[in-house]
């Protein structure tokens, strides 16, 4: 004992030196867990502000006030495209009338615009025989160019607009007759091949649905499965191999649950194929081990003492589980469920095997419905050649952040609420 | 009410099951063909009564797979393909019950070989392209010698002429039919400038074909992914890479890139409709007559198809850079898809 105080005493300094020596260990241990962090989140603001900056825009379009005489023969005869032609022509009377220069005044618009007016007529029949200004989306190249994305001085062969569109564009600007505008379309149609006139909502839809299909039957199967895991089950090398299996579930590419659900539900149950019946069933298989685990850590981490003094009042083991173990794990439970979900909605590769990564213009209205999800309207948008596209691809990043960040706000939310101690 | 709801699913689920009718036409296949498609799909179903069809991209293969495996409302009933059918698959698919298969040729792609608006114009022969790209070649660049692996490392090394850069291509991966198709006409195109090597085709096929399609894997080509955007974009920050892509995206971003002449030859919307472009490619779709009639807008959709409004000179299939059939042959195949004639043989 005496003979370490001495060793202690006489090396006194190399102590010290030892001493600055870890201090200086543990600054530098903080300094890179910092430049970790700084790092980590640099990339988040930069992948942030590059969606943002690039899909800000797909949320507003360029449209153009045509003034548009809905004379009762042409829409009779159905001549919608020669009304759009007249009116164009009435706000142009230079462009001349070769076929040529009547199709490149009519690039002015959005190739869709014969279909809107011929919709605007169905919806409001009262319009027929009168002449009324009609804010109509201006094509592609016009609404990238008025966003600035197109440069008029490069030389013209080498821009998608021509000088004649453009000296248009000004005079449509004069007279204001081109606005920035929200861009509603973009929330209330399906897919189109028009980059001005794509939308969403078929997207949503479809997610929508297949997510239905996905909560419903893998949180009910889930919940089930853990609770009987947990507080029923023998345990034996069975349940341990089940254990280590659903853990193992978890961890699977989910390209490979796609496999399996293409062989089984479209080629054995002859499900439909696109449809979001066969999607949601695949998610669901996707998304069980996450719920079952989650769900498991939930329930242990309820005391026992909660089961027990239940059946020591004269419960039964079920009473005891479904009315006092089950609710004090309710918020472990459904932040599990829900962090598995918004997985399931991110998700494109197994649905690319049920054939989920289709062009479908109109919005589904059932489980059996052709439809697509979000992730995949984001994946074909951003391979499509016309120059919108990039900005859409952007939005709809934006639109799907979006709802990945309400359902985790919704989870940290149910967790803070019910949480207790214990 | 958990219960209940699951029962509700299953029942769902089983009410929707083989038994269902189909009111809405399915489309499978080809990535390169589905911007068109879509376009015409889109048309049709905003022109007319029928449902909007569901278009796929699943690829050539993939989608000639599903439309070939049988009949029924269980299956396709349209195939897109960037290339003709292969006879194994018609076999495939008079084996499932498939027997009359309508095909109709649409048009052209342009394969086109682009750099930055900002680099030097790059002017190639067939010749260069398999050179620089090939995985072997004859020593020195010459006919007779043997075969190497490719040691050409700067454009100068394959033709004095070019100038001195590296050789950077960022192109498709071998599962894209843009891929099969500018190995097949460009690569092997240049190989055929080699009779030595021509002549393999004699002997052994196979090895000609690993020979003259083979593309080189030491780094100068670069596999970009199936996502032509992204091509675009690099060539606009590299000026000395080259991109291989469809004239679709030359067309839509020609403030950033420009085509590369082949043989004297630029990839313009004319020069690729007369087929002096040597790099370009038929594009088609095959209907199931089987299902004309049953699955209700099928004809209308092949007329709207073949109508003079989408895919003639100044169709609107045009401005999405699809090349057009000369007249004599939309001709026929106005004809083919009126009378719906099946295909004989391949």
């Amino acid at each position: 004992m005496s003979s370490y105080a001495a060793t202690t005493i006489s090396s006194q300094a190399a102590a010290n030196r030892l001493l600055l020596r870890r201090k200086r260990a543990e600054r530098r241990f903080q300094l890179y867990g910092i430049l970790a962090i700084s790092a980590a989140l640099g990339f988040l603001v930069v992948f942030l502000a590059s969606i943002v900056s690039r899909g800000y825009m797909g949320f507003v379009q360029t449209e153009v006030r045509l003034t548009v005489d809905f004379d009762q023969e042409l829409i009779e005869a159905g001549s919608y495209r020669k009304m759009l032609r007249t009116s164009l022509s009435e706000l142009f009377p230079n462009a001349g009338s070769s076929r040529a220069e009547r199709r490149t005044l009519a690039r002015l618009v959005s190739a869709g615009t014969v279909f809107v007016l011929r919709e605007t007529v169905e919806a409001d029949p009262a319009i027929i025989g009168t002449v009324e200004d009609v804010w109509v989306l201006a094509s592609d190249p016009v609404d990238q160019f008025y966003k600035g994305r197109i440069d008029a001085a490069l030389p013209e062969e080498e821009r998608p607009i021509s000088d004649a569109s453009l000296a248009r564009i000004a005079a449509l600007e004069a007279a204001g007759r081109i606005d920035l505008r929200f861009n509603r379309s973009f929330f209330t149609r399906g897919d189109s091949r028009n980059p001005e006139e794509a939308g969403i909502l078929a997207a949503i839809v479809g997610s929508a649905l297949a997510l239905l299909v996905t909560v419903v039957l893998s949180f009910p199967v889930g919940v089930m499965t853990a609770v009987y895991l947990e507080a029923f089950a023998p345990k034996n090398r069975i349940t341990r191999l089940i254990e280590i299996n659903i853990n193992n579930l978890a961890a699977v590419p989910s390209i490979v649950f796609g496999l399996l659900g293409l062989a089984v539900f479209l080629n054995v149950f002859g499900l439909p194929r696109s449809a979001p019946i066969s999607g949601g069933l695949v998610l669901s298989l996707m998304t069980l081990p996450t719920i079952i685990i989650s769900s498991r850590a939930a329930i242990r981490a309820v005391p026992p003492s909660f089961a027990e003094a239940a059946i020591g009042l004269g419960a039964s083991r079920v009473q005891a589980i479904f009315h006092h173990v089950l609710p004090a794990a309710a918020p472990g439970t459904l932040t599990g469920a829900i962090i598995g979900m918004a997985r399931a909605l991110g998700e494109t590769a197994p649905l690319l095997m049920m054939g989920m990564v289709a062009f479908v213009v109109e919005v589904p209205g059932g489980f059996t419905d052709p439809s697509t999800v979000l992730p995949a309207q984001v994946y074909l948008w951003a391979d499509s050649p016309e120059r919108g596209f990039a900005e859409k691809t952007a939005a709809a990043t934006i639109v799907l952040l979006g709802f990945l960040l309400v359902m985790n706000g919704l989870a940290v939310y149910l967790r803070r609420k019910f949480e207790k101690q214990w | 009410m958990h219960t209940r709801l699951v029962a509700a699913v299953i029942v769902a689920g089983a009410v929707a099951g083989p038994a269902q009718a189909r009111d809405q036409i399915n489309i499978v296949g080809s990535s390169t063909v589905y911007p068109f498609a879509t376009v015409v799909a889109e048309n049709f179903g905003r022109g007319s009564d029928f449902k909007t069809p569901k278009i796929e991209a699943t690829g050539s293969g993939g989608g000639m797979k599903l439309f070939c495996a049988g009949l029924g409302t269980d299956y396709p009933d349209i195939a897109n393909a960037s290339r003709r059918m292969k006879s194994s698959e018609l076999e495939q698919c008079r084996a499932n019950g498939v027997q009359d298969v309508v095909e109709i040729k649409i048009g052209y792609d342009g394969i086109v070989i682009a750099n930055a608006r900002t680099a030097p114009e790059a002017h190639f022969t067939l010749r260069h392209l398999f050179l620089a790209l090939a995985k072997q070649v004859p020593e020195g660049n010459q006919e007779g010698g043997k075969l190497v692996n490719n040691p050409n490392e700067t454009w100068a090394d394959v033709d004095p002429a070019l100038p001195d850069v590296a050789i950077e291509v960022l192109g498709p991966p071998p599962t894209s039919g843009t891929r099969d198709a500018f190995n097949e006409l460009a690569v092997e195109g240049g190989c055929k400038t080699f009779p030595g090597l021509t002549a393999i085709k004699q002997e052994d096929k196979n090895r000609y074909k690993a020979i003259c399609r083979g593309i080189r894997e030491d780094g100068a080509y670069i596999e970009a992914g199936e996502n032509d955007n992204l091509i675009v974009q690099k060539l606009a920050e590299n000026p000395n890479a080259l991109g291989v892509f469809g004239f679709s995206f030359l067309d839509q971003n020609r403030d950033a890139v420009k085509g590369a002449s082949i043989d004297g030859v630029t990839p313009e919307f004319d020069d690729i409709a007369t087929r002096a472009y040597p790099v370009s490619r038929p594009l088609y779709f095959y209907v199931k007559k089987a299902h004309v009639d049953v699955i209700p807008g099928i004809r209308e959709y092949i007329s709207a198809f073949t109508s003079d409004d989408a895919w003639g000179d100044e169709g609107y299939l045009t401005d999405r850079g699809l090349i057009p059939l000369p007249t004599d042959e939309r001709t026929k195949f106005v004809d083919d898809a009126a009378n719906l004639t099946p295909l004989e043989s391949l």
